[in-house]
């Protein structure tokens, strides 16, 4: 979860690293009074979780309470990269002589967190770390023995820093690298950390991002910093159906079905799990198709579940048919999933045989889960249909508007389809 | 000599009590695990599925007299770290971790502590190991049954990044007649216990193994140092992989799938990947389905070599 510059910096002003003075302001006014709190020049920065403020007109430069207002009201209402900014960062002006990188990562080879420091901070860091890696230094460092200072020493020293400038560093990544475990971050970086005309060295900019699955233990924190429980930071702004989507799945604690996204596409997507669901929006597109959603469903749903997430797919505007797709599941019911989207088009009034282009989760339960859909018409697949056969299956139902008239595997009992309340009742392995 | 389980390797559950770990206990009984023991704090002198249950790991090895080969830890998340520090210091070398979600610090941990004492750990958030035929540690495959259906014994080492399409490439392997040597779900999340290279020398090492297949998603630096370590190492196995999330490099940023595909740079998009693969001479299949075949015609020409 990436934290906005001015939720950074008063984690960086609580584990007392230097920070330009500053505040945060949601309206003009708010911005023209920290402006004159601050006194003197100030910069004001657009509040968006996303790069490229500068260059998209996000960061002004003001020398007066008034014209910091008039910036801030442009940058308010001015969205960059599809984000509308939260607020504006008012802060003063340092006189910089110096810009130099301070981060913590982690490195994912070597299973520890690293320094990450440069001589040669600035805008321009990730061209400085391929181009003259020698200004970069690195150190990793423990997780289990208590933390150690030279290593933060050592990574400054690898770019030739040296004298009191090494020694009043050192302090401050350091902090970093605390402050890095202490709030589960997976990214902390200050950039410009800067040295300033008098010596001293200051935060000029931060960005922080912080593990969602650390989110339950870090909620003083967060509350501290009026992060919601819901705000979700993704690198775009969720849209309603995505919203819904997550809705669904917290709703019912039992399996997954949800990581909704949508897309622009006319077939539907039912598929799971982690891998399977990348498996097989990679296996639409390269058959042609154009899938309307990402989702994952797996853990072993209710029912209800499903059908839920089944419904929210198919009344997505431009969605024409769905693919129920999984790889083999061992956990996940197939029997339950059927069900599931089966109630869900009965429930909307549409035919699941012509709803539903293809059925594939081999696994679990599957003789009862492929006698439902046989049972409905739904065209359905076991294994030996690899999953991006049953994709192609299902992008050629779609664009040729068939109405899955194909001979099935299984025989169509009857004409009557059962009432829908009949599909949830007979799980009760699982529902009860 | 195997890959992490063989005939005699003996491990305990820790978490037994729990709905998924009963499941799981059943599922590696009745495949013809030996599952020594079982802990939940607090619930000592139950049993599940005639597993014995303790304690804690100590109480578990002092009963049993012998330290176990391994544990499958799938304790809540906040109690992971510590179940998994408790296995490590009780002197388990093989240590499976199923539960998902647990905070990155927490597993860097884990390893950290396990590279200390001279312990494994697989995960977290993965299904365990299988070797088809003799044993598996993990819900892979899920029930004995389905399992024998997806896991045949034969030449191919698999290890993925998805526990679900471990079973689907393995099943694939099977259905043509290749087979599993062992099947490694090594976890989806960005910092794991045991990356590709890491188990290579394992398969390496392996008479049964003769080629690798494995399953990779975008996120993290794993396949490029795979690519890194067969070139440098002169690996004799054949390698085919299969690369998943390709349409994520077109969005930076969103998360899909694990917690370790998110695309952060450039090292680590799908593309970038497949070229650092096919660098190291290893083939990167379009389909899972062309996947037997590739590694059928790179086997037929180590042969002929």
């Amino acid at each position: 979860m990436r934290l906005f510059e001015y939720e950074s910096r008063r984690i960086l002003g609580r584990e007392r690293i230097p920070i330009t003075q500053s505040g945060h302001a949601t309206t003009t006014e708010e911005a023209r009074k920290i402006a004159a709190d601050v006194g003197g020049p100030v910069v004001i920065k657009s509040q968006v979780l996303t790069g490229g403020r500068m260059k998209a007109g996000g960061v002004r430069f003001a020398d007066s309470p008034e014209e910091c207002e008039s910036h801030a009201r442009e940058i308010l209402g001015l969205e960059i990269n599809g984000h509308v900014p939260r607020g504006v960062l008012v802060a003063a002006r340092a006189p910089i002589a110096h810009e130099y990188y301070a981060g913590v990562i982690y490195d994912g080879v070597r299973k520890l967190p690293t320094f990450v420091f440069s001589d040669m901070g600035g805008i321009d860091i990730e061209e400085i770390a391929e181009a003259r890696p020698e200004h970069i230094g690195r150190g990793h460092f423990s997780t289990v023995l208590p933390q150690m200072d030279f290593r933060a020493k050592d990574a400054i020293a690898q770019t030739g820093v040296t004298g009191r400038d090494l020694t009043r560093l050192t302090p401050v990544l350091s902090a970093l690298a605390r402050l890095f475990v202490k709030y589960d971050m997976t990214l902390a970086e200050i950039n410009p950390l800067a040295k300033l005309e008098d010596g001293s060295f200051v935060a000029v900019d931060a960005h922080m991002d912080m593990e969602n699955e650390a989110r339950p233990r870090q909620k003083a924190l967060l509350a501290e910093l009026g992060v919601g429980e819901d705000e979700t930071r993704e690198a775009r702004e969720a849209t309603p159906f995505e919203i819904e989507g997550e809705r669904i799945d917290s709703v019912d604690h039992r399996g997954v079905a949800g990581n909704v996204a949508e897309f622009d596409g006319n077939l539907g997507l039912v598929i799971g799990a982690g891998g399977g669901s990348l498996t097989l929006f990679d296996a639409v597109r390269r058959q042609g198709g154009q899938p309307a959603n990402y989702c994952e469903i797996g853990g072993n749903p209710s029912v209800s579940k499903a059908a839920n997430l089944t419904k929210l797919v198919l009344q997505k505007p431009g969605v024409e048919k769905i693919a129920v797709m999984m790889s083999i599941v061992s956990n996940t019911r197939v029997d339950i999933v059927a069900r599931g989207v089966i109630k869900a088009c009965i429930e909307l009034g549409h035919d699941p045989a012509e709803k539903i282009a293809v059925f594939r989760i081999p696994g679990a339960w599957e003789e009862e889960g492929f006698k439902i859909l046989a049972r409905y018409g739904v065209e359905y697949c076991d294994r030996s249909v690899s999953m991006h056969e049953a994709a192609r299956i299902a992008v050629e139902k779609v664009s040729s508007g068939s109405n899955g008239a194909k001979p099935l595997p299984g025989e169509r009992a009857g004409d009557e389809l059962p009432p829908a309340e009949r599909l949830s009742g007979t799980g009760e392995v699982v529902e009860g | 000599m195997s890959v992490l389980i063989d005939e005699s390797t003996t491990f305990i559950v820790q978490g037994i009590t729990g709905r998924e770990a009963v499941n799981l206990t059943r599922e590696c009984l009745d495949y013809g695990s030996t599952i020594v023991g079982g802990v939940t704090p607090g619930r000592r002198g139950r049993e599940v599925h005639g597993v014995a249950v303790f304690d804690s790991v100590a109480e578990l090895v002092d009963a049993t007299g012998q330290v176990p080969d391994g544990s499958v830890v799938t304790v809540p998340p906040a109690f992971a770290r510590d179940a998994v520090f408790e296995a490590i210091e009780a002197g388990v070398k093989l240590v499976v971790v199923v539960t998902e979600r647990i905070p990155r610090y927490d597993v860097a941990q884990m390893v950290e502590l396990a590279a200390m004492r001279g312990a494994r750990v697989i995960g977290p958030n993965c299904l365990g190991v299988i070797r088809p035929g003799v044993g598996k540690m993990g819900g892979i495959g899920g029930p004995a049954r389905d399992a024998a259906k997806a896991y045949q014994p034969g030449p191919v080492g698999v290890m993925s990044r998805s526990g679900g399409m471990t079973t689907e490439i393995s099943s694939t392997l099977t259905a043509t007649g290749l087979g599993v040597s062992t099947a490694i779900s090594i976890g989806g999340d960005a910092i794991i216990g045991s990356t590709y290279a890491e188990l290579m020398p394992l398969f390496e090492a392996d008479p049964q193994t003769e080629a690798i297949v494995i399953y990779s998603e975008p996120g993290g630096r794993m396949e490029a140092e795979l690519a890194r370590w067969v070139t440098e190492n002169d690996s004799q196995l054949t390698i085919v992989a299969f690369m998943a999330g390709r349409f994520m490099d077109d969005m930076p940023g969103m998360s899909f799938g694990h917690a370790g595909t998110i695309v952060e740079g450039r090292a680590d998009t799908a593309a970038e990947k497949i070229k650092r693969l096919n660098d190291a001479g290893i083939t990167v299949a379009e389909e899972i389905s062309e996947i037997p075949d590739l590694v059928s015609a790179k086997l037929a020409k180590a042969v002929h070599a």
